[in-house]
């Protein structure tokens, strides 16, 4: 019998809230985070809509505790904020024999300052704190330092997915013995390098985003942070700490397909969820909701709804995105669509699929379009698909 | 059942072999794109979206191709069929290129086909379309080679049963310089099965993912 | 037009990195899309950017790039009918 993984710790930082308690309450008052550009200057300033943190990045360093001069980006900031909610939630200072380890997904890594200082790096030292921080590992490697973590770090880039593979990875290196607990997550700060491509491949959305509607447009993108803590039951009957869910399944799956595009009847995704399904033990008519990857472009939905009509037939559990409150935050979305379907489990609750109007024709199944309370909860699924068709899919369930 | 390296790639400074047997190096290739090219074309490989790829995808699209042409992978199902690769820039070498097109204001251009290719794992995915695999699929950064990791993950995925094959390595491009190993693991019994090659397999663990890696530095 | 249409032909080679494809491979009446070039999505966005680049023409919805797009001809009688 393999180990049991247990979630013993959580933090966020997203659009909606600073921890995971402020995004709680923004996802009960159904109020998202989507709005205007406030912290990049970009081109695409009056164009786009997005789920920023609403904070500066000196009143993140403020937050965080670090002096603004050492170099650190927006992006590690976020992580270093997410990561320490998470670290004390499950009081990872103690029992230091434990072996705990650190895997942190990023894709823009230090982008977001090294794009507004590439210019004049040749000519203005005062910036060459920052060049190092370019490559993602830096953020990991800071945060590992930030909390004193040394006993495994690595760090996680496979585009959209990476958050989530980095939660699917410490679950297999604590069932496989090599760790006995793991912070897992991602972070991501939103870049003008990211904006402008996604701009170029045409598919973000002007207005709120759409998702499993039929006149959906596109993304709006998001930035944030989120972490989890995941432990093995010996490691939590050593910590004491109350363990909040169980990570029942995960699964990941190549669609090979195209570089970026989802196939029409969502292989890749089908397998993901049909791999974790089957490691969960349970059965199709368990999981009573899906936090869908759903980003609202024309593709994904597409290929994710088929996908989902392929694995559960005629019994398909309540379905929504999360996407509409928190933009799509890319190599963090992983972790945090992961505790916001954990606190589905938490508190009883299914979240609604905002900005939902129409059917798509082709799917036969409807988002959930309230805030459902009162049914019970005990199964739960979060998708993450990413460009390179890596797609990965995690099952959570009520302890 | 234990697992072994049953065919490699190895391209370090413009010099490509497979299972330890020169196949390509032309002294006076100066440009990562020009040797690429001559790579592909003495191979005779015949796959035109190779030209869309960025350097990182060529480097690993040609790097599988030299590998697994002699290989029977279909022989396993795509979905126990696993990639997993590394390397210490990630996308740089794109990165820069899409940042290019939007850093000036008066040439701004930015590039969907330059975007799609600033993320590590599209090489993956290139691979996985080329040869049809689903299984599972990872790209880890990190300084430098870490045969451990890649070991260590790759023996879970035979040990979970999640891959009956399962190709895995190191693919790194900056500018002109670029160093791909690419190693391709099975079971014993189904390497029992094979005829013998020109490369005796050898067991698949980090000492020995080291050793072929870095055979040109002794 | 023909000028346009062969100008064109090298501008799509070059864009499209169609190394292998020579300007006289196209006829300019078949179809750029499905069998023939073997073109994608994201050949379709990049096609958007050369018109805006080489053309200063900008298309906004990326569906009305099917019909302009159809061939190399439909591409050269929309670069005429919208060139500043």
């Amino acid at each position: 019998m393999p180990q049991r993984i247990l979630v013993t710790g959580y933090g966020i930082i997203s659009s909606i809230g600073n921890t995971v308690q402020e995004c709680y309450q923004s996802m009960i008052a159904g109020v998202p985070g989507i709005g205007r550009i406030c912290n990049i200057d970009t081109v695409l300033r009056d164009e786009l809509i997005v789920g920023e943190v609403k904070r500066t990045l000196p009143e993140l360093l403020d937050m965080a505790g670090i002096e603004p001069e050492e170099g650190y980006s927006r992006n590690t900031v976020l992580g270093i904020i997410a990561s320490s909610e998470a670290f004390h939630h499950a009081r990872l200072h103690e029992n230091r024999q434990l072996r705990t380890g650190l895997i942190s997904a990023t894709t823009v890594g230090g982008m977001d300052r090294c794009e507004l200082f590439y210019n004049d790096f040749l000519t203005n030292e005062t910036r060459n704190a920052y060049i190092d921080s370019y490559d993602c590992a830096d953020s990991t490697e800071r945060i590992a330092s930030r909390l004193n973590l040394t006993d495994f770090i690595t760090t996680i880039s496979t585009a959209c997915s990476s958050a989530a593979n980095a939660i699917l990875l410490g679950a297999r290196l604590i069932q496989s013995g090599k760790l006995d607990r793991v912070l897992a997550g991602g972070c991501e700060s939103l870049t003008k390098f990211h904006l402008n491509g996604f701009n170029s491949l045409k598919i973000l959305d002007q207005k709120p985003c759409r998702p499993f509607d039929k006149n959906r447009a596109g993304i709006n993108l998001g930035e944030g942070s989120a972490y989890l803590v995941l432990e093995s039951e010996e490691s939590q009957k050593i910590t004491g700490n109350k363990p909040i869910c169980e990570l029942k399944g995960w699964g990941n799956a190549c669609e090979a397909f195209h570089q970026t595009a989802s196939s029409p009847d969502g292989v890749g995704a089908y397998l993901a969820m049909k791999k974790a399904l089957e490691l969960s033990g349970l059965k199709a008519a368990d999981i009573d909701y899906i936090n869908a990857h759903g980003t609202g472009t024309d593709n994904n939905d597409i290929s994710e709804g088929k996908a989902i009509e392929t694995l559960f037939g005629n019994r398909i559990p309540m379905v929504s995105s999360t996407k509409q409150f928190t933009g799509h935050t890319t190599s963090a979305a992983g972790s945090i669509e992961a505790i916001l379907s954990i606190l589905c489990l938490e508190h009883q609750v299914i979240w609604p699929n905002l900005n939902f109007s129409e059917k798509i024709d082709e799917l036969n199944f409807l988002p959930v379009t309230r805030l459902i309370t009162g049914e019970p909860v005990c199964a739960v699924m979060s998708n993450s698909f990413g460009f390179g068709g890596n797609d990965t899919s995690l099952i959570f369930t009520k302890i | 059942m234990r697992q072994f390296i049953t065919a490699y790639t190895l391209i370090d400074g413009f010099k490509c072999m497979v299972n330890g047997r020169l196949l390509f190096y032309q002294e006076n290739i100066l440009t990562f794109a020009d040797f690429i090219k001559a790579l592909y074309k003495q191979e005779q490989v015949n796959y035109p979206k190779f030209y869309k790829m960025d350097a990182l995808g060529k480097l690993g699209f040609i790097a599988s191709e030299l590998l697994l042409r002699n290989k029977d992978i279909k022989s396993y199902p795509p979905e126990l069929t696993g990639v997993v690769l590394s390397n210490s820039s990630s996308s740089l070498d794109t990165d820069i290129a899409h940042n290019e097109t939007i850093r000036n204001r008066e040439h701004y251009f930015p590039s969907p086909s330059v975007f799609v290719y600033t993320l590590p794992n599209i090489v993956i995915g290139e691979i996985c379309i080329r040869n049809g695999i689903k299984g599972e699929n990872a790209f880890l950064v990190s300084e430098s080679f870490n045969s451990e990791l890649i070991a260590g993950y790759v023996t879970d995925l035979f040990s979970r049963e999640l891959v009956k094959g399962c190709l895995c390595g190191w693919i790194e491009v900056l500018g002109n310089r670029c160093e791909a190993f690419l190693a391709w693991v099975e079971n014993q019994a189904d390497v029992a099965e094979t005829k013998p090659g020109p490369f005796n397999p050898v067991p698949f663990d980090a000492e020995h993912l080291k050793l072929l890696k870095n055979q040109n530095d002794r | 037009m023909e000028e346009l249409i062969e100008k064109l032909k090298k501008e799509v080679i070059e864009q499209l990195n169609l190394e292998d494809i020579k300007p006289e491979d196209i006829n300019p009446d078949s179809p750029l899309f499905g069998e023939g070039l073997g073109l994608d999505s994201i050949d379709a966005l990049e096609l958007i950017v050369l018109l805006e680049k080489n053309y200063g023409i900008k298309i906004e919805d990326p569906k009305d790039g099917k019909k302009i797009f159809f061939s190399i001809r439909s591409m050269a009688e929309y670069i005429t009918a919208n060139k500043k």
